[in-house]
């Protein structure tokens, strides 16, 4: 493949070994007709992520079912990068999620590809508009398993099951888990809907994940009322439960403790 | 024809208007008599045959216990003559066509009842019915038991039944089809020897997939097709599937439902396999003693939450072509341990008529 200035920089990402050497192969031919380079290769959406750091791209062809996390949130993660690549969804599947992809012309391609298709869409990749992150949350009908920050230029992703709690701040939310704080610029509101199941709202700014919960004790406040604390497992640090927000102690109390 | 023929025409599919569909002129209506299922409905008929007798009989109570006894008295050992004769007689009754079959049948029947009368016309009391009444009853009863087993398996078996079955054995998950072809795919250029022999592979799988599968199969041919679809997974997988077979002891003449493993495999892969980068097994062990047959898979559990409707499909498939082949004889569980999702199969070792 030519190493042309302005070539396009590829990266293929797919769990199944034989489905990137078939991408390889179809992109040896279209080199032939465009400048374009195989910048990588990557089996998850955790080794994209590293490879994005080091090796800047142009385009990356994501399969859509990985293990650990679906190229639709691999994609999402990716928007937090300085300047995200462009992306070619590819699927096995021919369902009705794909209409969604159409609506907001999202590209793809069939598995099995051909070479027609992958050659048109690399064509225009440079002119498609680039994904947005509410589009994406709209097509897939999962939480994401991981929750991801900017920092210093790179993506570092953050499980779900390890974090504490969410807090809304003046301009972001704070991502607690055991070990330190990240902050994320994405309203509360839209986190308690996706994980609506996993964490509860203790307070007007406050998410706690459920899992996380050790008990519910009765503090004195200052003006002599007492209120609810949540008190976390790994973590000395209680959390007050808002007057509006009581009867979670009831609701939870008898299934936490 | 009068209205009794015609009657009897429709109960015992005298005259067979699906012959057309089905290619035996009399399909399974004589019910299998070596089957436990079907020995247990016996029982269960003749009992509560004999209660509702003695109900018609008596005024009372008391008096229905006493009837109920003094005609157990003989229908007990009568019946069990019967499963006792039936169930010797069972491969010779199946060779015989249905009318004549169910002539045999009732004969056999009217000897027991008349040896059983004779046998005990001095140890019971007076008032017992005589040969005349219990060979007539005797009669009804057992063409009316016949009639039961011919309108089950009719309930069961009907070309509905068998069309909606099938359908459910070839849905195939699709993405396992668009998946291999793309492995294959992969491997025209490079190996192209191994992309051949998968493209053999598939081709085996999908003609079995598409085949009539109503009959029994070779167990045999089914643990070879599964080999074939676990090489096609490897193909893609590559090392993340792992496959362990204990299978030296198996009896390769069983007969079993076809596409009975191959399906559970392919759960195993979906649910077990693919959601993780990490590798997992997939353990296949198949046992026998003497009459019956053991089959465990395993697979690693994975919770992945979503998507379980396949799975449960392919079970409840699975369940019911075992109970049609088996009935009672045959069961599928299934349990989750310590990260292993297990489906334990029992079913009966039959071997291929000589």
């Amino acid at each position: 493949m030519s190493k042309h200035p302005q070539s396009l920089r590829v990266v293929i990402t797919d769990d199944e070994a034989p489905a990137r050497s078939r991408i390889k192969d179809l992109l040896e031919d279209c080199a032939g007709s465009f400048p374009l380079e195989l910048a990588g290769e990557a089996a998850s959406g955790r080794e994209l992520l590293a490879l994005l750091e080091e090796t800047p791209a142009d385009v990356v062809i994501l399969d859509i079912r990985m293990p650990e996390m679906d190229g639709l949130e691999v994609a999402q993660h990716m928007l937090k990068l300085p300047e995200p690549p462009s992306v070619i969804f590819t699927t096995a599947y021919s369902d009705h999620a794909l209409k969604a992809f159409e609506l907001h012309a999202v590209d793809y391609l069939l598995k099995p590809i051909r070479l027609r298709r992958l050659h048109d869409a690399l064509t225009r990749v440079r002119a498609i508009t680039p994904l947005r992150f509410d589009v994406l949350q709209q097509i897939t009908p999962d939480a994401r398993t991981h929750l991801s920050v900017q920092e210093r230029g790179k993506v570092v992703l953050i499980p779900v099951p390890e974090i504490l709690y969410l807090r809304a701040e003046l301009k972001y939310v704070t991502i607690r888990t055991v070990l330190r704080e990240f902050l994320l610029e994405e309203p509360l509101s839209k986190l308690e809907q996706e994980f609506g199941d996993q964490f509860v709202r203790i307070h007007r700014s406050c998410l706690v994940a459920k899992a996380q919960i050790a008990g519910f004790e009765r503090e004195g406040g200052g003006d002599g009322e007492a209120r609810w604390v949540v008190t976390l497992a790994g973590l000395d640090e209680k959390l007050p439960v808002s007057r509006r927000q009581q009867h979670i102690v009831k609701e939870l109390g008898r299934t936490v403790l | 024809m009068t209205w009794l023929s015609a009657c009897s025409a429709v109960i015992f599919g005298l005259n067979q208007p699906m012959a057309s569909i089905n290619q035996n002129r009399y399909p399974n209506l004589l019910p299998n008599f070596r089957n436990l299922g079907v020995m247990l409905r016996l029982i269960v008929i003749v009992f509560g045959m004999t209660i509702f007798g003695a109900a018609l009989k008596s005024a009372n109570w008391v008096d229905m216990h006493d009837q109920w006894l003094s005609i157990s008295a003989l229908a007990q050992p009568m019946l069990i003559l019967s499963l006792l004769l039936l169930g010797l007689a069972d491969r010779w009754l199946h060779r015989l066509d249905y009318p004549l079959a169910v002539a045999v049948i009732v004969a056999v029947e009217l000897g027991i009842a008349s040896l059983v009368v004779i046998a005990t016309w001095s140890v019971i009391t007076p008032g017992t019915p005589g040969l005349v009444r219990t060979g007539f009853f005797t009669a009804v009863a057992t063409l009316l038991v016949l009639a039961y087993f011919n309108l089950r398996s009719r309930m069961l078996s009907p070309a509905l039944t068998e069309a909606r079955l099938q359908a459910l054995q070839a849905r195939i998950r699709p993405h396992f089809l668009f998946n291999s072809i793309n492995a294959v795919l992969s491997l025209v250029r490079s190996e192209p020897r191994r992309a051949e022999t998968a493209l053999e592979d598939l081709a085996d799988l999908f003609r079995v997939l598409m085949a009539d599968n109503r009959d029994l199969v070779p167990l045999e041919r089914e643990v070879e097709l599964c080999r074939q679809y676990l090489g096609l997974e490897t193909l893609r997988l590559g090392d993340r599937l792992r496959v362990q077979w204990q299978v030296d002891k198996m009896p390769a003449d069983a007969l079993v439902p076809p596409l009975l493993l191959q399906p559970l495999l392919e759960n195993a892969v979906y649910h077990g396999i693919e959601p993780s980068m990490e590798p997992g097994v997939i353990s296949i062990q198949i046992s026998s003693d003497r009459d019956r047959m053991q089959m465990l898979l395993s697979n690693p559990f994975r919770e992945t939450g979503s998507h379980h409707s396949g799975n449960k499909m392919a079970l409840a498939n699975i369940r019911e072509r075992l109970s049609l082949h088996f009935d009672a004889e045959a069961s599928l569980q299934t349990r989750t341990s310590d990260g292993h999702y297990e489906v334990r199969i029992t079913l009966p070792y039959v071997r291929e008529k000589a």
